[in-house]
């Protein structure tokens, strides 16, 4: 979008989020990197997912959400008046913590976007088949689907589905994809499978990923923040942060001391 | 372990108790349905279905009037009271999460409660009264009215049904809220709502009491909805306290027809309900 972006995907500064009177998230300033994968950790509760949700607004679903500070996805206040929904979380895909495909065909989850986004006139048979291969491809389900397109998606193995709901992103070019838990549904296989995906993934997307799983964190993230009690303790490359960690909560949480 | 039996005893009593019950509840039930078919089987026939009624003291003639009547009706009700409804279940399941939605609901749970005759009787001094006649379309209004709260609560439960993660799907990808509802929501739930629309086109088409004074009923084939029109139920009451023999057996028919029918949208609700991608 714009080139004062630098490299960063995603910056923040400051940003304060209130859930009615209780406040979820404390002066947050981060900056993600552009084509990286960035692990959000953290205990139970510490805000981790609501401020996954607020990069592509999808947290103004609750009436009672109030946010302030600045977040800056691609270089553009998130928060400005002028800024289309429509075209920020095109831009800002989201993949959640139980897969959800729609409970239509294969087919009809990837092109969902395309079909609500383009004008129909566009919408030639051809370029839908050929963005329904391409996004399959990407994931690596194209072998495994390409003669059960037309099957419903919701009958698919889960590790089917969580990559199909990562497929169906991509027809719409997103710069950065929000995954919150995204395996936590998942097998020890399947787990390893969408982790390999991710890191297949990175480069052409950012992709921020919240986890539990703090070894997850390290096989997948080149970055790694820390957070507690809605507040982001520490920020740092995954290795340095798991190995020195620079703040003493962040060591006692690596150490298993908040469970 | 004196504990250990009382539970024991507790657990058969309870389970035999309950089952016993049950039996009790499905006496009823098995002796309507046995015993409408022993009187009623006889006089269906294909007469029953084509004829009109015969002059009073002529035996045979059957209950085309009222069969095409009750269709008549019931479609009618249905494109008045099934939009109403839809868009009104709509509502509150999307938006409906304050105090209006609250009223709202509560008072559709109070109309769902009236007795059908006094939304007949409304019915009669709103329409009929005005129109100087009895009418199919104030029948029409009658069953529309009755339908509503049952299409628009039953649709509401099945809407909310609807995972919050497959709303939360749509919009992450960039819709907007009226394209998740359709896009999403509606699509999810739509064998949900199919069901709901089959019941309560089920629970009026047996109406009888409100038809009495606003469709009224008539012996011929009608389609001009500012006249009487037959129904099923009405002409079941009329032949059914009508001192004739025929008139008792073709009552019997006529009742038989409707439970099967009846019957038959509860088995639609539940085939449309257990495929696949109901989402649930
Ligand atoms: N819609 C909401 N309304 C009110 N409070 C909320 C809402 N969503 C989250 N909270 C509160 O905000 C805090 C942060 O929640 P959040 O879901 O972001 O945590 P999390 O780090 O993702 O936790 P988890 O690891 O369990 O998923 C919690 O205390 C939670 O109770
Ligand atoms: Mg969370």
């Amino acid at each position: 979008m714009s080139t004062a972006a630098s490299n960063f995907s995603i910056q923040t500064r400051d940003v304060n989020l209130w859930y009615g009177d209780f406040q979820a998230l404390k002066n947050v300033s981060v900056n993600i990197n552009q084509g990286e994968v960035t692990a959000l950790i953290g205990p139970s509760g510490c805000g981790k997912t609501t401020l996954l949700r607020c990069f592509n607004r999808i947290n103004e679903r609750y009436g009672n959400v109030k946010t302030t500070g600045e977040i800056r996805i691609l270089g553009k206040n998130a928060y400005d008046p002028d800024v289309s929904l429509i075209e920020l979380r095109k831009a800002v895909g989201m993949v959640f913590q139980r897969p959800n495909p729609l409970p239509i065909s294969v087919y009809e989850n990837v092109v969902f976007g395309l079909r609500v986004h383009s004008a129909r006139s566009s919408l030639k048979k051809s370029l839908l088949d050929e963005a329904v291969e391409k996004s399959l491809q990407e994931v690596s389900l194209w072998d495994d689907l390409k003669d059960r397109l037309h099957v419903r998606a919701t009958t698919l193995q889960l590790e089917q589905q969580q990559k199909l709901c990562i497929a169906r992103l991509l027809p719409l070019k997103p710069e950065v994809i929000l995954m919150d838990e995204p395996c936590s549904a998942l097998d020890v296989e399947a787990t390893l499978a969408v982790e390999d995906l991710m890191l297949a993934l990175a480069g052409t997307y950012t992709i921020l990923i919240v986890t539990h799983n703090m070894a997850q964190a390290r096989r997948v993230s080149r970055e790694c923040a820390f957070m507690l009690l809605g507040e982001v303790v520490e920020v740092n490359r995954t290795q340095d942060l798991f190995l020195t960690p620079r703040d003493s909560r962040t060591a006692d949480y690596i150490e298993g001391r908040y469970g | 372990m004196p504990g250990y039996f009382r539970r024991k005893t507790f657990d058969i009593l309870a389970r035999w108790g309950s089952l016993a019950m049950v039996m009790v509840a499905l006496v009823p039930l098995v002796a309507v349905l046995g015993y409408l078919t022993y009187k009623g089987i006889g006089g269906i026939s294909w007469a029953f279905f084509t004829q009109l009624p015969k002059p009073v003291g002529e035996t045979g003639g059957g209950m085309a009037n009222a069969l095409s009547g009750s269709a008549i009706l019931v479609g009618l009700a249905g494109l008045i009271g099934l939009p109403v409804g839809l868009l009104g279940a709509i509502y509150l399941a999307e938006y409906g999460d304050n105090a209006f939605g609250k009223g709202v609901r509560f008072c559709t749970d109070v109309m769902a409660g009236i007795p059908s005759i006094t939304v007949g009787i409304f019915v009669y001094g709103l329409v009929v009264l005005r129109m100087r006649r009895f009418s199919a379309l104030a029948g029409a209004v009658t069953l529309a009215i009755l339908m509503l709260p049952i299409v628009m609560r039953t649709t509401e439960e099945l809407l909310r049904l609807v995972p919050v993660t497959l709303r939360e799907a749509g919009l992450a990808l960039g819709l907007p809220k009226w394209r998740v509802i359709l896009g999403v929501v509606l699509r999810t739930g739509a064998s949900g709502i199919a069901t709901g629309v089959m019941l309560a086109i089920a629970r009026v088409a047996g109406e009888t009491a409100p038809l009495l004074f606003t469709a009224f009923g008539s012996r011929f084939i009608s389609l001009k909805l500012d006249q009487p029109m037959g129904s099923l139920p009405v002409q079941i009451y009329t032949y059914a306290v009508s001192p004739y023999e025929d008139w008792h057996r073709q009552a019997w028919a006529a009742a038989l027809v409707l439970v099967l029918l009846v019957l038959a949208l509860n088995l639609l609700a539940r085939v449309i309900t257990r495929q696949p991608g109901s989402g649930r």
